[in-house]
């Protein structure tokens, strides 16, 4: 579902642009050359740093591209991921791991999940240490917030998951 | 008034929200929360094969029926529905334009909307992410969507394989939704700050909190009738928890601030405004045919009339289904085809408004 360039009607459109001109919000979609012609520095927009990230990718990227090669689970190259802006399947984010930090920290400010730890169907003991832990500081924060309902069911958890062998 | 069922099972699905019980409804409409999830061994959507798509689908429906949330819920497989039925579900903000294949463009194989019954959560399966996680509720409320989110992931988690990385956390499709997965975001009306030209700075401010703002239908869309969507711009490196409160905070503060531009209007303006939401309230009342973009801004004057009690008797929640039921397919819906979509539109809205009568303060 390609939406094409506002301006030239000729490429499909990858930056979007939102401005706020006399208190009204109009948005633009642009490809990179009109968005370029324009004036308007990707950089400064909401979505830029993905946009910008993987425009500075190109270059070095086709020489690594031997190097790191392709996803063996699902053939993604970068070259794909840097047109798209979208990994293949679960094992990409491993193969690309390198690449994909530098992008996380510009999008995000860092690479490290503090939140929610997932606990699979058959948790192994180190599946479980690390939902443990992500549920104390849930539970922390909801004693600070007298959420008492809330703290009850975390405790719960905390303590079947303690029980198990 | 013929009716004629689009989609199986209850006609009023996914609209619990146009109750406005919730807090601070005249300002913000909705609060919704989604989280993405994928499944280990299975291709993302973009690039998932038929076989994939059909393997994701069944396995999210076996864990779905097991939960509390969606035991019962409705599956509803997109490639099968009506095109009219697949407007329906994106007037209804419960499908993204990418699940349903919106501007001609053909649904995948096997997406699909496992929706709940008399439940605010859904999952869109099979979109960009294998599931989106998704909670609706009236008014601003980011507790209660957490809550109920939170509780359907626990359960479809300890059922499914989710892809989840110790440093990355759990695994997405798009780079901008690692982590988390978690997307909250709240639908504003805010004609205070723009009549008072204090919305540019108040938008600017958002952006430099971490935040982002859209329009009515999500990514890209016009802002349309004074809403703005605020939502979190990261997903990674926080916890949802504090996630949630930064634009829990955030957006109390833009309610406070739309607040005052509004007693600064009435106490400064009070005819300029009396004047715009009476002249808003009379041409809805009786126009002969709108566009629903007109039908929009109109409402946004009527809302603005009723939250600063100059118009009495109109509820919220009129306004609400308005907003919604006079898009499109809703009008097909209620009126079947035929009809000039604009007189159809016109002919609804008169009517709904006139079952209430109005009094001005």
């Amino acid at each position: 579902m390609a939406t094409l360039c506002d301006r030239c009607a000729k490429n499909e459109a990858s930056i979007h642009f939102t401005q706020i001109q006399n208190n009204e919000a109009t948005t633009r979609h642009l490809c990179e050359g009109c968005a370029a012609a324009l004036g308007l520095d990707p950089g400064t927009g909401t979505t830029a740093p993905l946009a910008d990230f993987l425009a500075q990718m190109g270059k070095p990227m086709a020489a690594e591209q031997g190097a790191l090669g392709t996803c063996p689970s699902c053939g993604l190259t970068l070259a794909d991921f840097k047109r798209t802006g979208r990994l293949g399947c679960p094992r990409c984010w491993s193969v690309f791991e390198p690449s994909l930090k530098g992008l996380l920290r510009k999008l995000h400010g860092g690479t490290q999940h503090v939140g929610k730890v997932y606990l699979p169907p058959d948790p192994t003991e180190m599946d479980r240490t690390a939902r443990v832990v992500s549920l104390r500081r849930s539970l922390q924060r909801a004693v600070d917030e007298e959420d008492f309902e809330r703290a009850a069911g975390l405790r719960d958890q905390i303590r079947r998951l303690e029980v198990q062998p | 008034m013929a009716k004629k069922p689009l989609l199986p099972g209850d006609p009023e699905a996914g609209l619990e929200w146009l109750d406005a019980a919730g807090p601070h409804s005249d300002i913000v409409l909705s609060t919704r929360i989604r989280l993405a999830r994928n499944l280990q061994g299975f291709k993302f959507g973009p690039r998932a094969d038929a076989a994939d798509r059909a393997e994701v689908l069944r396995l999210a429906r076996s864990a779905a029926e097991q939960t509390g949330e969606l035991k019962q819920a409705e599956a509803l497989v997109i490639p099968q529905l009506a095109p009219a039925a697949r407007q329906l579900l994106l007037e209804r903000h419960l499908v993204s334009r990418e699940l349903v294949g919106a501007d001609g463009a053909t649904p995948s194989s096997d997406a699909a909307l496992l929706l709940g019954r008399g439940r605010p959560v859904s999952v869109m399966v099979n979109e960009e992410d294998h599931l989106r996680l998704q909670s609706l509720v009236g008014g601003f409320r980011l507790r209660d969507a957490w809550r109920a989110i939170e509780r359907l992931d626990d359960e479809m988690g300890t059922r499914l394989p989710y892809a989840f990385h110790t440093e990355f956390g759990y695994l997405t499709s798009c780079p901008t939704n690692v982590g988390t997965g978690l997307r909250a975001s709240v639908l504003m009306h805010l004609p205070g700050l723009v009549l008072t030209q204090e919305i540019g700075k108040v938008l600017q401010g958002i952006s430099q909190v971490g935040l982002t703002f859209r329009g009515l239908y999500g990514e890209g869309s016009e802002v349309v009738g004074n809403f703005f969507q605020i939502s979190n711009q990261t997903t990674l490196g926080k916890t949802e928890e504090d996630l949630i409160d930064h634009l829990q905070r955030i957006v109390q503060q833009v309610v406070q601030y739309e607040t005052q531009a509004r007693s600064v209007l009435l106490r400064d303006a009070r005819t300029v405004i009396e004047d715009k939401v009476w002249r808003a309230y009379g041409l809805l009342r009786h126009a002969r045919s709108t566009g629903f973009e007109e039908v929009m801004n109109l409402l946004s004057g009527v809302r603005l009339g009723v939250g600063l009690d100059l118009i009495r008797g109109v509820r919220v929640y009129t306004l609400n289904r308005i907003m919604i039921f006079a898009q499109a397919a809703h009008l097909e819906l209620v009126d079947g085809a035929g009809q000039d979509a604009d007189v159809a539109r016109a002919a609804y809205v008169r009517q709904a408004l006139g079952e209430e009568p109005v009094e001005s303060a």
